[in-house]
């Protein structure tokens, strides 16, 4: 069985004053059909840039500078741009993160809705504009026929994000990219669609990268969880095991600072010190400057230990289960 | 929308009107006209006779209700210098100044607008520079070197083009036109180019600035993450929301064409408004300045609704605010 996205070394690279800045670093993993990957890192780590590489959409001057992003077995880093195109929208759709930016303030929502049923598949307007009113209802805004002729002003946050996950699903793509969808919400709007969209993709078999700074999202949603810092995959594997038994101490800190049950009313262990901006990272394992555990060895860089599909970067890792 | 238009309205009404205060106040402390256009010869009792005429011998408050009296009825008094209706002597000139800005407008939007979405979509290029580069000369080289230079090189040098007045005209809508005779056209080349040329660089510099301040939107990249053809995201999300900022630019600045063709009109002989204002106060031709000063008050009020009822069709989130 090939995994449906296979990525392998990505590196993606914004020019800086003192050469490249690596915002993406030798990044690898897998995802198999209809699977949930958790991407968890805090700000800066990369998150966002991983899933535009996917996506064929950094910024210039960025750029994917090496690696793989394999994709049903095409190599998309490799891919010619009409290539790209025609997967974008149709197999892999993205939901970004501030819904209010996401929709044009100048179009009608249905014209945003149609024109991505047009730019894949040759339909009339009616159908187009059936197909689009649907999408609306699945995702539970209420008289899509109407809610059509709107503009993005008269939705409200949650509303607009509902839209923006209606048109990532009108294809039934294979792939979802979902970069913090809920981060900008409301709690209990968070939660409702949370819940829906974790419906709708399992309903429609759509594999998942949800990208989060928040670890408890992630657990109650994903199969596997990718963890990021500065740029790089520091721990991955399945959600389960790397919650239970975490190797990498950046991991073990992140578990460790969320509140659950049994921390309540204790003080939460943060990780000590701050991230490095992207230039001024520690040469060897980036996470040096702030690891209990670092010593002489940590000045070269940690390579995969263990799997593909299962692997952190340490050289001290941790063995013993979290309590 | 319609209440927010109705407001305009009014705030329009205001303005108008005290425009006509200050537009009757300024050119009556101006200068005295009893001495430019009464002839020095002439006795006491003829003299008073023609100021009687004229009604200068009245207090101001008494003209300028005179003034507002015949202004409601589109009558500014009779030219001081050709005895003739002065909303008259000015409508006759309008024609050919409406057709030069209109023109000039056209052959800046029609340059200005593309050239400016290429640079601020593809900043990097070498064109790009090369057309920025180009539009910092439009800015800054005054128009009438310019335009003398047009005249030396097209009419003088190569002969290719007339350079003075405006040719064969032919009649359209009961005003003669030279953009209907090819004689005509061919006068017209030179000095609407000429005119055209700074707003060109005002819309190209406008349009660059906005392309580069819309693409980084992430509308613009979710549009992308679509599928949607260049083409499409390029001429639909980004173009629209171009538009407002563009609109009110072109709105504005196609007043001050009218306004200001001053220059122009002088360098290549065209016998449009301009050259009638700059006439007109050389000889303190008292309403015909006011009727000019009032029209162009009316043109760049009218002008700023217009900008008003396109952005209300153009941005969405206006029209709300207009229901409220
Ligand atoms: N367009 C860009 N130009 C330059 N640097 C960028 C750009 N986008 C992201 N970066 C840098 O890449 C790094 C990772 O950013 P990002 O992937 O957005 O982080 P996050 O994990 O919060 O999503 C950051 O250090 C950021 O400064
Ligand atoms: S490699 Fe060293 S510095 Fe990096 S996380 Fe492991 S112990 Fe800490
Ligand atoms: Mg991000």
């Amino acid at each position: 069985m090939t995994a449906l996205l296979d990525v392998r070394g990505l590196v993606t690279a914004f020019p800086g004053p003192e050469g490249d800045l690596r915002a993406v670093d030798e990044v690898s993993f897998q995802l198999a059909r209809g699977e949930v990957l958790g991407l968890v890192g805090e700000s800066g780590s990369g998150k966002s840039v991983t899933g535009f590489s996917i996506m064929g959409l950094v910024d210039p001057p960025g750029r994917v500078a090496a690696g793989q992003i394999l994709f049903d077995g095409a190599d998309l880093a490799q891919a010619d741009a009409d290539t790209r195109r025609s997967l974008r929208g149709r197999r892999i759709a993205m939901v970004f993160q501030d819904p209010m930016m996401t929709l044009n303030p100048v179009l009608r929502i249905g014209t945003q809705m149609t024109e991505a049923l047009h730019a894949h598949v040759q339909i009339s307007r009616q159908e187009a504009r059936a197909r689009a009113r649907d999408a609306l209802g699945l995702v539970g805004i209420p008289s899509p026929e109407e809610r059509l002729d709107g503009y993005p002003h008269e939705f409200s946050g949650g509303m607009r994000q509902r839209v923006a996950i209606a048109i990532a699903l009108l294809h039934r793509p294979d792939l979802i990219i979902a970069d913090e969808p809920t981060t900008a919400l409301d709690v209990t709007i968070q939660a409702q669609i949370l819940s829906e969209f974790q419906k709708l993709t399992e309903e429609q078999g759509t594999a998942v990268i949800w990208i989060t700074h928040d670890l408890a999202i992630v657990s109650g949603l994903a199969d596997r969880i990718a963890v990021m810092y500065g740029g790089r995959i520091v721990e991955t594997g399945g959600i389960e095991e790397v919650l239970r038994a975490p190797r990498h101490p950046y991991t073990r800190g992140l578990i460790r600072s969320v509140p659950s049950e049994n921390t309540r009313g204790t003080r939460l262990a943060q990780i000590p010190g701050v991230t490095p901006s992207l230039g001024r990272m520690p040469a060897g394992c980036a996470f040096r400057s702030r690891c209990g555990r670092a010593d002489a060895a940590c000045a070269a860089r940690p390579g995969r230990f263990g799997s593909l599909g299962a692997y952190h970067r340490c050289f001290h890792p941790h063995e013993e289960t979290l309590a | 929308m319609i209440t927010t238009l109705i407001r305009r309205a009014i705030q329009a009404g205001f303005v108008i009107f005290a425009m006509t205060l200050i537009v009757f106040l300024g050119v009556n402390v101006i200068g005295n006209p009893v001495d430019i256009l009464i002839n020095p010869d002439l006795n006491q009792a003829e003299r008073l006779r023609v100021i009687q005429n004229l009604g200068l011998d009245q207090p101001l408050w008494r003209q300028y209700l005179g003034f507002l009296h015949g202004l409601a009825q589109g009558n500014f008094g009779d030219s001081f210098v050709y005895g003739r209706p002065a909303l008259q002597v000015i409508a006759e000139r309008l024609p050919a100044t409406l057709e030069l800005a209109l023109c000039a407008m056209v052959i800046a939007i029609v340059i200005g607008l593309p050239l400016g979405l290429y640079a601020g979509l593809y900043p990097e290029r070498i064109s790009s520079r090369l057309i920025m580069t180009g539009s910092i000369l439009g800015f800054s080289l005054p128009t009438f070197w310019v335009g003398l230079m047009f005249i030396l090189l097209f009419a003088v040098q190569l002969g290719w083009l007339p350079s003075n007045g405006r040719g064969e005209t032919a009649e359209f809508l009961g005003a003669k036109w030279s953009f209907l005779t090819r004689d005509g056209l061919a006068h017209l080349v030179l000095p609407a180019l000429n005119l055209a040329l700074f707003k060109t660089s005002l819309i190209l510099r406008l349009t660059r600035a906005g392309v580069q301040e819309v693409v980084l939107q992430d509308f613009v990249k979710f549009a992308r993450a679509k599928g949607l053809r260049e083409s499409r995201i390029v001429l639909v999300h980004i173009l629209k929301n171009l538009m407002i900022p563009v609109i009110t630019i072109i709105g504005l600045e196609f007043g001050s064409l009218i306004a200001f063709s001053v220059v122009t009109e002088s360098i290549f002989g065209w016998p449009g408004m301009g050259k009638l204002i700059i006439d007109s106060i050389n000889l303190l031709d008292r309403p015909v300045i006011v009727a000019y000063l009032m029209m162009m008050v009316v043109l760049f009020v009218s002008l700023n609704f217009v900008i008003d009822i396109c952005y209300t069709l153009l941005d969405p989130r206006v029209r709300l605010d207009g229901k409220g």
